[in-house]
């Protein structure tokens, strides 16, 4: 079942275009990966697919039993500050505060399913724990587990990975890897690693000078790929 | 001292001063946190100085309640802000800058060239620093206080996990569907009620110092959203309540004395903090 549908997007700010006549399209259960240079727009895209920038040109159409505010979302760099004053708990609570609309209090189930939520990411007992005391890798997953507590059905990670060290990046590729296959998460995950992001992919979209967007397979056999993986591996 | 206290608090106003003074401090330090973490303080100090503006203003109209004319203009003037901070282009801070300095001299001007006081340099002192004012409120002055303050604190508490998500991360927020523009409204113009209120305690200039120090006093110690919040509203209480208090048996100004209690009570909660991080 499709989940997202862009058609012809033109993305851009203030009358500028970053990204020009992208189209491709999220069926439930993929796991997409979005690689392309520094500065390629992957980031504009994920904006526009959240509804947060509105296309220039093109349409965004998301799926049956999909609307705009049900995408979970992993920031590229959380901008939280240093001091924030947050514990664990109330940050994975704060997933479920878009569906909840004018409810003060939050119901047994959310409660439960934010537990169950953080132990998926193997945060049992980090309820209490102020997050700026995590290290950044925990710190990622308290911020999936606030994700998956907005929705269960698609996931938007940008760069997650981004300042882990590799023993903690594998573990969290793993978990995500997880969340896909166990519990049937689509995951749209830009990467700065090609060769992470191919490994564990259904489909690749690749912004930039080439637009290419396709299953694994085809990607690995397109020119695209063979030019990037000349290049060094690093998209 | 305690029969010195008693005589005093036979009199109506000083315990209508009282009253007022826990309420202004337990609304700005529940707005407190939110304005530090989401880096709105700068709002609240140009405020302060536009609700100035708008009292020389309402004195020059002989507007009998100022209140009435102050607090909408107020409430206008952070809709206003909000809206240039949000747009990239013009520059946030140097619009409120233009605004508070703005306000502040034409205000100073406006009643310069118009009072029929005899004593105008008296009367801006008070408006600034505040003064005995809180004194000489009216009956009316206080229920609309009573009333404002309840109506900020039923806000804060039925908004307090949205106030939360846009706090701590916005983008998020938007992205998940909540209607962020809108809590941002309302926090600035909750604000912009609490600085009118906050005006007759501790005058414009002092007004940012109540709302900034206890939210930065409970966070040297406390390390989740609500204990912040639960502890900086009793910080600023208590703060407030020792500062009239002290400031109705030594006859020091109530504002200065309220900020100056407040700036102990943060140097006490860093120490505190440190000792507690060993
Ligand atoms: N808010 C913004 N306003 C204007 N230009 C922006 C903004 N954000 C990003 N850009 C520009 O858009 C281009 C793509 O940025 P981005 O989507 O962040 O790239 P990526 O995530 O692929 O590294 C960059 O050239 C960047 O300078
Ligand atoms: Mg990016």
């Amino acid at each position: 079942m499709l989940q997202l549908i862009c058609h012809n997007l033109t993305l851009g700010y203030d009358g500028q275009s970053v990204v020009r006549g992208l189209s491709f399209t999220v069926s439930e259960g993929d796991y997409l990966c979005i690689v392309g240079e520094n500065g390629s727009g992957k980031s504009t895209l994920m904006k526009a697919v959240l509804g947060l920038l509105p296309p220039m040109e093109g349409t965004i159409a998301y799926g049956e039993g999909l609307s705009r505010g049900q995408i979970g979302y992993l920031p590229q760099q959380t901008l939280v500050q240093k001091d924030f004053p947050a514990s664990v708990w109330e940050i994975v609570l704060s997933g479920f505060e878009g569906r909840r609309k004018f409810r003060p209090f939050h119901t047994a189930e959310e409660k439960a399913a934010a537990r169950k939520n953080l132990e998926r990411l193997g945060l049992a007992g980090f309820e209490k724990r102020c997050y700026r005391d995590l290290s950044g890798g925990q710190q990622q997953r308290v911020l999936l587990a606030r994700a998956l507590c907005a929705t269960e059905k698609i996931l938007v990670l940008d760069e997650p990975v981004t300042g882990l060290d590799p023993v903690v990046t594998a573990e969290l590729y793993e978990l995500i890897s997880d969340l896909n296959q166990k519990y049937g998460v689509t995951i749209v995950m830009i990467s700065h690693d090609l060769e992470a992001a191919v490994g564990r992919a259904s489909h690749i979209l690749h912004i930039g000078e080439d637009i290419f967007f396709g299953s694994r397979q085809a990607f690995l056999q397109s020119p695209c790929s063979r030019r990037l993986f000349r290049e060094g591996g690093r998209a | 001292m305690i029969t010195t206290l008693a005589a005093y608090f036979q009199y109506p106003f000083v315990r209508y001063a009282f009253l007022v003074g826990i309420l202004i401090a337990l609304c700005s330090a529940l707005m407190g946190v939110t304005l530090v973490l989401k880096r709105f303080s700068f709002i609240g100090d140009g405020l302060s100085h536009v609700a100035f503006g708008a009292i020389a203003v309402a004195s020059v109209l002989d507007i009998g309640n100022e209140m009435l004319f102050v607090l909408p203009v107020t409430v206008l003037c952070a809709i206003l802000l909000l809206r240039t901070g949000q747009s990239a282009k013009i520059k946030g801070d140097a619009a409120i800058a233009m605004l508070s300095v703005g306000a502040l001299a034409v205000g100073y001007l406006l009643m310069h060239l118009f009072s029929t006081s005899s004593n105008l340099a008296g009367d801006v002192c008070s408006t600034l620093f505040g003064s005995t004012s809180i004194l000489t409120l009216t009956k009316t002055e206080v229920t609309l206080c009573v009333v404002l303050s309840a109506a900020v604190v039923g806000l804060f508490i039925l908004f307090y996990h949205k106030i939360f998500a846009v706090t701590f991360d916005e983008t998020f927020a938007r992205a998940t569907g909540i209607q962020a523009g809108a809590y941002n409204l309302i926090i600035a113009v909750i604000i912009a009620v609490i600085i009118v209120l906050a005006m007759n305690l501790v005058g414009s200039l002092l007004i940012s110092a109540l709302v900034v120090f206890p939210a930065l006093s409970a966070m040297r110690i406390f390390r989740s959203f609500l204990s912040v919040t639960v502890w900086a509203a009793v910080i600023s209480v208590v703060c407030a309540a020792s500062g009239i208090l002290i400031s109705i048996l030594s006859g020091t100004p109530v504002g200065s004395t309220i900020v100056a209690v407040n700036i102990l009570a943060f140097g006490l909660c860093s120490l505190l903090g440190r000792l507690a991080r060993r």
